[in-house]
């Protein structure tokens, strides 16, 4: 999957390609880092190839023919195979025009293949846009803006969607802790069945108990235990007086050893279920250690999301009465009044953060478009269409809501620590 | 499991199992920025099973070892993300006495 969408070369070849330059135009800057909003839903399609002209396609062809013929064969014939193609679709060009525009294309072809491997998409322009591991570790910036017991929010920039998504999807479905999967009922009389019951239990947001602590669940097979008498199974129930009672699990010591606190839920008023008169639950619950990948009941957090920085950027001045619409208009108060000198009002932007990219302000309004006695000055200075709303690609706002087993800040750590184990994995299966 | 040519080490397909698009499209990200990377992709042959396949082909290193170049990359990438998470918590916290007024901006 190509990163961006591939771009053909933008300026005309007969230009002197200007290597001193080092910045895009403004419009490819923006493409670059911006993700632009629309009114209607957020599509981005945006194709680079120019359909213009027949000229351009040609001019695609003889790029790519001369990309890779100028491997294997020298210069001059590679010229000479292009003058040819020219002639024979008839294209508009003088014959001593012809050579040199294509001696001029070959040797640009040439200087962008021997730069090619450090810049990236807008190579052509000589702009750099890849992203190396000792530039990202430059940029990289966090910024925590509300961190407490249950959840948090901040700010990462200068990484990519892919990466920001992983830890998500990391956090969401692959983070372990603990929470109830088996359950010995003991007694139950309530009009609630033990499936249902036991469903309820297992859903209780997860233990008070650090997951790091605990292993999963294994069986090993140290434990598997030759019986030279045959099967003990009894059939029979109580054991003998002076028996220590069988139980389902053994442990070698007392938990409580090991933990500091005890166990518990964190949570104290969850309803498990409702009781009537002479009714009775009695049962013994069995925790364990999962991920969310298996059963959502694992899952460590309520839920885990990022968005892109909304960028709000007033094109023209909003004026007057329009101001006062625009303000009005925005659900969040992202826009406000600024009063100017002569008793003037003036839209401007307050609070981008705030922005749920709603697009209320960019929709153009339907009394505005029935009416055909509208002027066209009016249509132009609509503020629908001053109003431009972006998204910063790489500015992610995290926000990690958390069920209680683990502070918030220690599950993105988690989160973080089980992507590089996933590599570790896949580096020592390479090997 | 690595699919490829045996003359041709500079392109293959990479088989991974257990693996899904967490894992596969960071991995395609930082690929994407190696140099020596002509062409790169993942897809997951079918929902139902725990697969992934990625594709690399370079200029002529062995493709494997430009993977492996990757996830090491991936790896310190989140190593200084852990480091400057750790940083910035540590600085929130000094700082929280003085910042109790400063309320986070969504809220009204």
């Amino acid at each position: 999957m190509p990163k961006k969408g591939t771009k053909s070369k933008k300026k005309e070849v007969d230009d002197v390609p200007n290597q001193q330059e080092n910045k895009l135009p403004d419009y490819l800057e923006l493409q670059r880092t911006r993700v632009v909003c629309n009114d209607d839903a957020p599509i981005y399609v945006h194709t680079f190839i120019c359909h213009s002209s027949l000229m351009a396609f040609h001019l695609l062809i003889m790029i790519t023919f001369i990309t890779l013929a100028l491997h294997m064969f020298p210069c001059e014939i590679v010229c000479l195979v292009c003058l040819i193609y020219c002639l024979a679709y008839k294209l508009n060009f003088t014959y001593m025009h012809r050579y040199f525009y294509i001696k001029r294309l070959i040797d640009y072809i040439t200087e962008y293949n021997s730069r090619l491997p450090t810049l990236g998409t807008f190579a052509a322009m000589g702009v750099d846009n890849s992203v190396s591991v000792e530039k990202f570790c430059k940029n990289f910036k966090i910024e925590i803006n509300r961190l407490t017991e249950d959840d948090m929010e901040f700010d990462m920039i200068g990484i990519d969607a892919s990466i920001a998504n992983a830890f998500r999807r990391i956090l969401i479905a692959e983070v372990p802790t603990m929470a109830i999967e088996k359950v010995f009922m003991v007694d139950n009389t309530s009009v609630i069945a033990d499936e249902v019951l036991s469903h309820r239990l297992g859903l209780i947001p997860p233990l008070d108990a650090d997951p790091r602590l605990f292993d999963y669940i294994s069986v090993k097979s140290s434990e598997l235990e030759w019986l030279p008498e045959g099967s003990q199974l009894s059939m029979s129930a109580p054991a003998h007086s002076g028996d220590k009672q069988k139980t389902f699990t053994s442990f070698s010591q007392s938990q409580k050893e090991i933990l500091e606190k005890p166990l518990g839920v964190k949570f104290k008023d969850i309803t498990i279920a409702r009781l009537g008169p002479g009714q009775a639950i009695e049962f013994e619950a069995h925790a364990v250690k999962g991920v969310g990948k298996v059963h959502a009941k694992w899952s460590p957090v309520a839920t885990a999301w990022y968005r892109m920085l909304p960028e709000v950027v007033i094109l023209e001045e909003i004026k007057g009465a329009q101001a006062e619409e625009l303000v009005k208009k925005c659900p969040v108060n992202v826009f406000d009044i600024e009063d100017l000198g002569n008793g003037g009002k003036r839209a401007v932007v307050a609070k981008p953060r705030a922005c749920t990219l709603c697009r209320e302000c960019i929709r153009p309004e339907e009394s505005e478009e029935s009416t055909e006695g509208a002027s066209e000055a009016q249509e132009s200075s609509a503020p629908w269409k001053q109003i431009e709303l972006r998204r910063v690609r790489d500015h992610f706002i995290f926000t990690i809501e958390s069920t209680g087993s683990l502070r918030p800040e220690v599950l993105f750590t988690e989160a973080v620590k089980i992507l590089e184990e996933k590599c570790e994995r896949v580096i020592s299966e390479l090997s | 499991m690595e699919h490829g040519s045996l003359d041709d080490s500079s392109s293959s397909t990479f088989s991974i199992m257990e693996e899904d698009h967490t894992l596969a499209n960071s991995v395609r990200f930082v690929l994407n920025q190696d140099p020596r990377v002509a062409f790169c992709g993942y897809s997951i042959p079918h929902p139902a099973e725990n697969k992934v396949n990625i594709r690399v082909q370079t200029t002529g290193d062995p493709a494997k070892d430009v993977l492996k170049d990757a996830l090491q990359d991936l790896m310190v990438m989140c190593h200084h993300i852990r480091g400057t998470l750790d940083t910035a918590v540590a600085d929130f916290r000094g700082n929280k006495p003085a910042e109790a007024m400063d309320i986070d901006l969504n809220k009204k």
